[in-house]
């Protein structure tokens, strides 16, 4: 028998099943690696590890457009990600939906800090 | 069952992964703030930049350095793992290699990338 999910009886709190948020997950993990090979081959350049080195790899404005799109990124994928682990260990509707607002706001809040640290070097 | 029946499983490594990629996650979810206080510290100016270095060195209020490297290399970890764990997603969902064995022999390169380079890394941070 199998439970309704329509009306005051739909899950709220589920995944939106199928292709959308696996698709997001996976391309927004493609830009983070790329984001990641980004940094790290700029690290290995030869040259002293220091402030100049370290803040001249991210002053460039086309670096700053792709550390916020891989921010951006990063908000989304691990949405994702602890909505799952939400779904998947907290049973009840109440608790979970506390939880996953928790987590919007933790998000929201630390993309915030890190977009501001991006313009303000 | 109950949960005390499920330690008598013996997982094999592609469920090692597996678990090991959602614990990886959820550690670098749970230390975002120490994350962007790093790249906010390091980058805002050289000031901040020398306070960033010598956090490593002396600590900082009552955490003291070693504490400082021990959470980074743990942050170093979970961040090698779930890239590796990951490409290993994208390279079955790409490729479908779906069988048994590709999934045994990927589950033990993740495992040993992601610790080889950890203890490379490690090594740097602590010496």
């Amino acid at each position: 028998m199998t439970t309704p999910n329509y009306g005051s009886k739909r899950v709220v709190v589920g995944a939106h099943y199928g292709l959308r948020d696996w698709l997001a997950q996976r391309v927004t993990a493609v830009l983070m690696a790329l984001f990641t090979l980004v940094v790290i081959v700029q690290v290995l350049l030869p040259g002293p590890m220091g402030y100049d080195k370290w803040a001249g790899i991210f002053n460039p404005q086309w670096m700053r457009v792709l550390s916020f799109v891989t921010i951006v990124s990063l908000l989304y994928h691990v949405w994702v990600g602890m909505r799952d682990v939400l779904m998947d260990y907290v049973a009840q509707v109440g608790p979970r939906l506390v939880l996953q607002v928790a987590v919007i706001a933790w998000l929201v809040g630390c993309a915030g800090w890190a977009i501001q640290v991006l313009w303000r070097m | 069952m109950r949960l005390i029946d499920a330690t008598q499983y013996k997982l094999p490594p592609a469920a090692w992964v597996s678990i090991l990629h959602r614990a990886s996650g959820i550690i670098m979810f749970l230390l975002l703030p120490f994350i962007i206080w790093m790249f906010d510290t390091s980058l805002t100016s050289d000031i901040t930049y020398s306070q960033f270095t010598s956090v490593f060195i002396g600590g900082i209020g009552f955490l003291p350095a070693w504490l400082i490297k021990l959470v980074t290399l743990a942050l170093i970890w979970a961040y090698l793992h779930h890239f590796v764990a990951g490409l290993r997603h994208l390279w079955m969902d790409a490729t479908h290699a779906v069988t048994k064995e590709f999934g045994r022999i990927s589950a033990l390169v993740t495992l040993g990338v992601s610790i080889v380079l950890t203890l490379a890394l490690g090594f740097k941070l602590f010496f």
